[in-house]
């Protein structure tokens, strides 16, 4: 334990790996502990993979200035790291009369929260646009900023380029307590003790309980669930842009959108609920969620459904995200940062290593910075199996040389969760039926082969 | 770009059924594209008896069923290990471990199978630990590659196909807690439900349906409803049987090709599957549509 990290970053999920690898890049000696036995295990597991302009977010609030900033920089970096990006839009559809007249409100706020380029659209504008969509729509507004990324590939690439820039990552390390003495945490976790000059709590839907270390907590969680249905290939084509239902003061609503891997999703759901580990779906709401997708889009009907999934927003009592700094016990904590957290995980990094530089000190002069190009899994890019190779997943053409990449170096994956995240084997239409044994005995084979 | 008078795509009873038949016909290039390593299609990984009687009259397990065809069609054309990735007119688009390719077909014969669907179309709720399967993955898991992936599972459905999925489980020492079955009666024809309970001492329940699956990590149970009443069974486990659909993706274009096998229609057996093959090969040969 002779190591002392300059940060150690508690939680595994999209805000901790962008923070890590802020911190990395800045030349800090960085640590991660996450408790699943991979990374994205928790809430960033089970998002809708959408980039957001912050045309709605609340006016002035921190959660909008971190979703323009990771805006931004997700742009400005994301082709150096081989990221996706679908240049999708979104329409803000309203379907009743009511609906229609908040549409002028969201034009105002989007205008601003400085997203200028958000205008009105008119029922027959739409009709053109969309034609897929279902009559009666009575407007809609145009937000062409909204695109669609890859929700797995984008953190893994923050948590490759931070490895690249010298940060450790201990899976399967959750944190069990902490002590301050001397200004220094001593942090006792299931992978062993990690001793760190600051701990930074982003442990997403532990995130209240992992404060307790430090304090009681001033925030709890209230994990929201939200399920998503997904539907086969040939739907992705029926819709271009995003479509958003007009929100309400709780929720931004059920989503229809297309995914970078090429299909059509509808979600999420906004439940609250007492789980934070495992997020279930119920047969009721799936099939709500299928019948509200085919009341907008009508040529769904007959096409099949790939993959069901849920996940758990680690919401607070609060609207806003909780990012402070404890300046006397060298702690930031990052907390109830929901559905907008893979859009603002860049700009909440930048959020924090400011709170870092005004509070704890100066940064070192960075060194050069090393880009990681991640494996592509979308269909806008090229994709290995058009090279050659041995396809093992027929539904999703993944080559049996991206699992083995997949399973293989520091980030290899922990699980086959992780797996199906990292090359999309076995997400496909027949979800297993012809490749999972075959996937599963590779991964039985490297786990046999890891040390 | 390389042109064939035939490509048949899907190696399995009917694809080389189809090959065999057209090539006693005397019908010039035929090829055969089969996406797995090895041709024979899903009686590769039936273990058990039952596969044989239609075609050669003689009673094989599904692997020496498979071996069978690819030894009848020895000498001719195909092509393991070769995805075609779609079709657009008469040319397919296929991929290789060199590439991706193109070819031509005077014409296309399509007899891509059918797969059981699986757990998320069937909207079941609960959570998602491992041990949720097909069985055809189950068989793959079994027969392929001697894996036991759970000991007491809930089979759900009773098509054939659930009985083979017993036959499964005996070869690997798994013991079923229950078949569960939604409508009023089994689906297989009888005496099927009682083979289950007398050969296998399983218990089949109908009327009885799968609302969600619990467990974290591994499977710990399935909550049932029967009656309006539900249930919690203890397993490590879910068998998702049957409801086969159509491996049909390849038709999204609605390219003018001719099916043969499960790709249509109700699921048959491997010995209809041949047949059809046969039949095709021969409206093939005569020009018919």
């Amino acid at each position: 334990m002779a190591k002392i990290f300059d940060v150690a970053v508690i939680g595994g999920g999209v805000v901790g790996l962008a923070i890590l690898r802020r911190f990395a890049m800045a030349g800090l000696d960085c640590v991660l502990l996450e408790r699943g036995n991979d990374i994205l295990s928790g809430a960033s597991k089970g998002n809708s993979a959408l980039l957001h302009t912050g045309f709605d977010a609340p006016p002035g609030s921190l959660e909008l200035a971190c979703m323009q900033a990771g805006h931004a920089e997700y742009l400005a970096i994301r082709e150096r790291l081989n990221l996706p990006l679908v240049r999708s839009g979104a329409l803000v559809v309203a379907w009743s009369e009511a609906e229609r007249d908040r549409l002028g409100a969201i034009i105002d706020q989007a205008h601003a929260n400085g997203v200028a380029d958000v205008r009105p659209v008119s029922p027959e504008e739409l009709g053109r646009m969309e034609p897929n969509l279902s009559p009666g729509a009575t407007g809609a507004v145009l937000v062409p900023g909204e695109h669609i990324i890859d929700p797995w590939s984008v953190p893994l690439a923050y948590a490759h380029q931070a490895l690249a820039h010298g940060a450790e990552i201990l899976r399967r390390a959750e944190v069990t307590g902490g002590e301050f003495a001397a200004g220094l945490w001593t942090l006792s976790s299931l992978a062993g003790p990690v001793r760190a000059r600051l701990v930074i709590n982003a442990a997403g839907n532990f995130g209240d309980r992992v404060e307790t270390i430090l304090r009681p907590s001033p925030f709890t969680i209230h994990p929201r669930r939200g399920q998503f249905v997904v539907f086969d290939k040939p739907a992705a084509h029926l819709v271009s842009a995003i479509i958003l239902p007009v929100p309400t003061e709780r929720t931004k609503g059920v989503v229809l959108f297309r995914t970078a891997f090429g299909n059509l999703a509808i979600g999420p759901t906004a439940e609250d609920v007492d789980e934070r580990e495992v997020a279930a779906t119920d047969t009721q709401t799936l099939n709500r969620l299928r019948e509200r997708a085919l009341a907008m889009l009508p040529a769904l009907e007959g096409v099949g459904v790939n993959a069901v999934y849920a996940g758990l927003r680690p919401a607070t009592q609060f609207k806003d995200y909780v990012i402070e700094a404890v300046v006397p016990e060298r702690w930031i904590t990052v907390a109830g940062i929901r559905s907008t957290g893979l859009t603002a995980a860049l700009g909440i990094a930048r959020h924090v290593e400011g709170l870092y530089a005004r509070h704890f000190g100066e940064l070192p002069s960075p060194p050069a910075p090393i880009w990681t190009p991640v494996p592509n899994l979308t269909e806008g890019l090229p994709r290995p199996y058009m090279q050659g190779g041995e396809i093992v997943c027929h539904c999703e053409w993944v080559t049996r040389a991206e699992i083995n990449a997949a399973l293989a170096g520091p980030l290899a994956a922990g699980g086959l969760d992780g797996l199906k995240r990292r090359t999309r084997a076995m997400m496909g239409r027949c979800q297993g039926f012809n490749c999972a044994a075959h996937v599963e005995a590779i991964f039985r084979e490297a786990q046999r082969g890891a040390p | 770009m390389e042109r064939r008078d035939v490509v048949i795509v899907g190696g399995g009873p009917a694809g080389l059924s189809a090959a065999l038949r057209l090539s006693q016909l005397g019908i010039g290039s035929v090829s055969v594209l089969e996406r797995e390593p090895s041709a024979g299609g899903i009686p590769r990984h039936c273990g058990h008896l039952g596969f044989g009687w239609q075609s050669h009259r003689r009673i094989w397990t599904g692997p020496q069923f498979a071996a069978r065809l690819r030894h009848d069609v020895e000498g001719l054309d195909v092509r393991t290990a070769h995805t075609v990735l779609g079709i657009d007119g008469d040319r397919l688009e296929v991929q290789n471990t060199d590439g991706v390719f193109e070819l031509t077909a005077a014409r296309i014969l399509l007899a891509t199978g059918t797969r059981e669907t699986p757990r998320a179309p069937r909207f079941v709720g609960g959570t998602r630990p491992s041990g949720v399967m097909t069985t055809g993955a189950l068989q793959a898991h079994v027969y392929l590659h001697h894996h036991k992936p759970f000991s007491r599972p809930v089979i759900i459905g009773s098509e054939w196909v659930a009985f083979s999925a017993l036959l499964t489980c005996r070869h690997m020492g798994i013991r079923p807690v229950m078949m569960i079955e939604a409508r009023d009666r089994i689906s297989a024809p009888w005496p099927g439900g009682l083979a289950a309970g007398l050969l296998f001492g399983v218990r089949v329940r109908t009327r009885t349906r799968l609302v969600a699956i619990s467990g974290r990590d591994q499977v710990d149970a399935v909550e049932l409803e029967c009656d309006g009443r539900t249930e919690r069974i203890p397993c490590d486990g879910v068998i998702l049987s049957g409801e086969f659909v159509p491996e049909a993706s390849l038709l999204a274009n609605r390219p003018d090709v001719m099916l043969a096998g499960n790709v249509h229609g109700a699921v048959k057996t491997s010995g209809l599957c041949w047949r059809e093959g046969r039949e095709a090969a021969e409206r093939i040969a005569r020009g018919e549509a």
